[in-house]
């Protein structure tokens, strides 16, 4: 038995403490946003925050996160009430498949809090660890602009 | 766009609801191949198929209108165009619409979701199906208020007449028959009066993908669900020779060990469990007879040199005119992966005697009347219902996973099964996108003109789908196991190996010659824009070389040999946005390059304009600045179809200046995604801008494979001009270039 905070919420989950965070996220927690994708942290889809900073939940397991918080896509907002990343890409229509996206979004959020003020190679750069099939990289990439705009008003506006 | 739309498809999907609403739809699916043609003219689209009204669109009493698609999502927004055409003609709202798609039990049997037709097939069927009902609701509404029914108007789902008196639809309902034939002299709208088709209308899936909903076959969870994990042999023609599984059935969570033949699998109550479990199963495995794999980096040789048929599918003029100028090339493409990102999945749940699958493969009817052949069922026992995956981009692993399930599912009787494939089953397995090779040659008179062309291509066949039950893996793998289908060329005027084999352009002398090689030493099938992407790589790349010949700017010499009046209209358009220069003076290691294609020469139109550098230090080709334009017919959703193309365009990119299945004499060894390297976001193009031509009233003509082949001779053809060298054998990777340019 471990313990976990996800989205806020502490979780007790009945799983090996080796097993990766990803299965019992989506198994466990019932949560959809990560996925499988490789299982080697080489392609992003699983990607979720941990206290802030993008991991690869596949590979993450379950017993290094005692006291942290983890961060998944459905922490973010919801269809009803989206928060500033995923209405980007809603706004941008920043998908196809849309397998890859929440592994995108989780990402861009690290971003953003990290290097609200990066350029157009260092956005570039911090994407590089997600791959999309579909190609729908150059949406994405105009859906980080426009989220990172966004959350700079909002927190230039607060600020004020 | 709403959550109950989705929800309420897999809640039809999945629930004993089915059971009533089966049997209906076992009527309304009445007038199939064997059912007698309708009287009167071809009907548009697959109406011609399944003429009645309620195969595709039903009202119901309280308003709402069901969709019945037999096109699935695969992710290029299908559903939300199909929403639309229904929407425009039947004059109520999307928000109104819930749509089904490709389910053995429910919708109409269209085949696979491929090659660029869904528009042109379900979407021309819904928008006529709908403009129908909507006229005999009009009739109704007339005879009810005693009024002349041209004089009413219909929006939003109610009937207004001039004098204010209103008839909803839904009250309309009652002895209304709809399982009637579509009378396709009703005719659809006319542009110009849209309030939907061809109006901005965001994607319906998007939503529930951007919030956690539950969205794929791999966000299945249905009561009592196991997890299961197959274990693939270690190579092509390897025999499971002997397994100890005692010890993997003691292991936590362990349910039951699978095996059949060569077909081994292990399911658990939880998914690391099974992992665990794959891996344990993995180690005990003792396989034999390995077949052998021939050399990689002969590969085009060996093919070429193995008994093919050859067809002579364009014969014109007198070929063999010397012009005054000639050229010879040859060009080549290595097997490609589909890669799709989410390794297939699918859940299956044998009861009673029945078996329904949920699959994201392209094809549900097809796919039960393979699975129904593997268990020797009736077909009317299996179900098939797509449900959506990850992207495919033609024939992956989806089909095989949803056999892998059936399996399972047969020896665990009542409960659900979900099986994923691990990323290097996925990669190792999947039948790729087949190696290919063509010759052209061709002559220029002294005005510049083509004079003579010769072309020929080999190919394997682009089409292993099942239908039978050995096109499936397990199929192969089971111990009474099936043969592969003999694989079949697909004909023309598409095409399969020879698809865009044919030019489009004027020539008084031509000969097309497409060679068929039915052996195949590499699983493979079909992958978007199948022999597209070769054929249009290798003609447009010969099409700049011969300009070049010819002392032409390239987009001018197309131009000059262009009668099609849509094509040149493209041609042009990306030109202009892309603002091409004749001899434009770059910076020494760049180049711009130019290509067009109209896909199967029958659907859509589209050309590539792109500036690309060349770094001579590590080989690597960077694209630059992309400019496209693309006329796929009346444009029902511009975004969508822009969505396509850049997408279209940032794939080729990748396949064409990294991508190689590779494989030692035993085995694929490309397995993973960094031994198949793509396109990651520092190596994407700096913008890509993509132009709709829309074409009002016009037939669609579908969008999905029409980037693929432009971008890649576009490349090619900004890398000569960036370097002075003529690249022919795909992909342009970083090795290739640095050996091709001699650093």
């Amino acid at each position: 038995m471990a313990t976990i905070t996800v989205n806020g919420k502490q979780v007790k989950v009945d799983a090996a403490p080796s097993t990766p965070l990803l299965y019992v996220l989506r198994n466990d927690l019932k949560l959809n946003g990560a996925k499988f994708g490789c299982g080697l942290g080489q392609c992003g889809a699983c990607t979720v925050l941990v206290d802030k900073e993008p991991v690869y939940s596949c590979l993450t397991p379950i017993s290094v996160l005692e006291g942290r918080q983890v961060t998944t896509i459905e922490g973010l907002g919801t269809r009803e009430d989206p928060g500033p990343v995923q209405r980007a890409f809603i706004a941008e229509q920043a998908a196809q498949c849309g397998y890859c996206i929440p592994g995108m979004v989780m990402r861009t959020q690290a971003l953003i809090e990290h290097k609200p003020h990066a350029s157009e190679s260092e956005i570039r750069d911090y994407m590089a660890p997600n791959l999309c099939r579909c190609g729908t990289q150059i949406r994405i990439l105009r859906a980080i602009r426009r989220a990172m705009n966004e959350m700079r008003t909002a927190s230039a506006e607060i600020a004020r | 766009m709403n959550a109950p739309h989705s929800r309420r498809t897999f809640i039809a999907g999945t629930g004993a609801l089915v059971v009533s609403f089966s049997l209906n739809r076992a009527f309304a699916q009445e007038g199939g191949a064997a059912a007698p043609k309708p009287p009167g003219p071809k009907l548009p689209g697959d109406l011609s198929k399944f003429p009645k009204m309620d195969s595709w669109i039903k009202l119901e009493a309280d308003g709402r209108v069901t969709v019945f698609a037999g096109k699935a999502e695969l992710g290029t927004g299908i559903k939300t165009a199909f929403t639309q055409c229904a929407a425009e003609e039947l004059d109520v709202a999307s928000s109104a619409i819930t749509m089904i798609t490709a389910d053995t039990a429910l919708t109409t049997d269209e085949g696979y979701t491929a090659g660029s037709h869904s528009m042109q097939d379900c979407g021309t069927a819904i928008r006529f199906a709908a403009a129908d009902l909507r006229a005999i609701l009009l009739e109704l509404a007339a005879t009810r208020l005693s009024l002349d029914a041209a004089s009413l108007k219909s929006a939003d789902g109610t009937i207004t007449a001039a004098d204010g008196r209103t008839v909803k639809y839904g009250e309309l309902v009652e002895g209304l028959d709809q399982h009637r034939d579509v009378r396709a002299e009703t005719g659809i709208k006319k542009s110009g009066t849209f309030a939907v088709i061809g109006k901005p209308m965001n994607r319906v899936d998007i939503p529930g993908k951007l919030t956690g909903g539950e969205s794929y076959v791999q966000d299945m969870r249905p009561e009592g669900l196991l997890h299961a994990r197959v274990v693939r042999p270690p190579a092509y023609g390897a025999k499971l020779a002997g397994i100890d599984t005692a010890a993997v059935e003691k292991l936590p969570g362990v349910v039951k060990v699978v095996r059949d033949g060569s077909f081994l699998a292990v399911v658990a109550e939880r998914e690391d469990q099974a992992i665990l479990a794959m891996h344990v199963l993995e180690d005990a495995a003792r396989w034999n007879d390995t077949t052998a794999l021939p050399k990689q980096s002969d590969i085009q040789s060996y093919l070429r040199a193995l008994p093919s048929s050859a067809t002579t599918i364009l014969d014109r003029g007198t070929i063999g005119q010397p012009g005054v100028k000639a050229l010879r090339a040859t060009y080549s493409r290595p097997y490609k992966s589909h890669g799709s990102i989410g390794p297939s999945c699918a859940v299956a749940l044998f009861d009673g005697g029945n078996l329904t699958v949920w699959s994201h493969g392209q094809g549900m009817f097809p796919l039960r009347s393979a699975l129904s052949k593997l268990l020797s069922l009736a077909p009317e026992q299996v179900r098939c219902i797509h449900t959506q995956g990850s992207g495919c981009y033609g024939h992956n692993g989806a089909d095989d996973s949803a056999a892998d399930a059936a399996l399972i599912a047969r020896a665990l009787p009542g409960r659900p099964i979900r099986v994923q494939l691990m990323r290097e089953q996925e990669h190792g397995w999947e039948p790729f996108g087949p190696a290919m090779s063509a010759q052209a040659s061709a002559a220029v008179d002294d005005s510049g003109k083509l004079i003579d062309w010769q072309y020929e291509v080999w190919s394997n066949t682009h089409n292993m789908r099942p239908g039978g039950a050995g096109n499936l893996l397990a199929g192969q793998l089971i111990e009474a196991a099936f043969k592969p289908d003999d694989p079949k060329p697909i004909p023309q005027p598409e095409g399969g190996g020879d698809r865009n084999s044919i030019p489009l352009y004027a020539l008084p002398n031509a000969r097309v010659i497409s060679r068929f090689i039915p052996q195949m030493p590499i699983r493979i099938s079909a992958l978007r824009g199948l022999g597209a992407y070769l054929n249009v790589f290798a003609i447009e790349s010969f099409m700049d070389e011969m300009a070049d010949l010819a002392g032409t700017d390239p987009v001018e010499f197309r131009l000059k040999h262009l009668e099609d009046a849509r094509a040149r209209d493209v041609v042009t358009k990306a030109a202009t946005e892309f603002g091409w220069q004749p001899n434009a003076k770059l910076p020494r290691g760049r180049g711009q390059g130019f290509a067009f294609a109209r896909y199967k020469n029958l659907g859509a139109y589209c050309a590539v304009a792109m500036d690309v550098s060349v770094d001579r230090q590590t080989g690597i080709v960077k694209i630059g600045r992309v400019v496209a334009a693309v006329d796929s017919g009346e444009a029902v959703n511009h975004d969508g179809i822009r969505n396509q193309i850049e997408g279209a365009i940032v794939q080729s990119a990748s396949w064409t200046t990294l991508e190689e299945v590779t494989f030692s004499d035993k085995e694929i060894t490309s397995r993973d995604w960094s031994s198949y390297p793509i396109l990651r976001f520092p190596d994407m193009p700096d913008s890509v801008d993509v132009h709709v031509i829309d074409r009002p009233d016009q037939p669609f003509l579908g969008t999905g494979e029409a980037g693929q082949g432009p971008t890649a001779a576009a490349i090619a053809n900004a890398v000569q001009r960036a370097t002075g060298v003529r690249m022919r054998d795909l992909p342009l990777n970083p090795a290739r270039v640095k050996a091709a340019i001699g650093v």
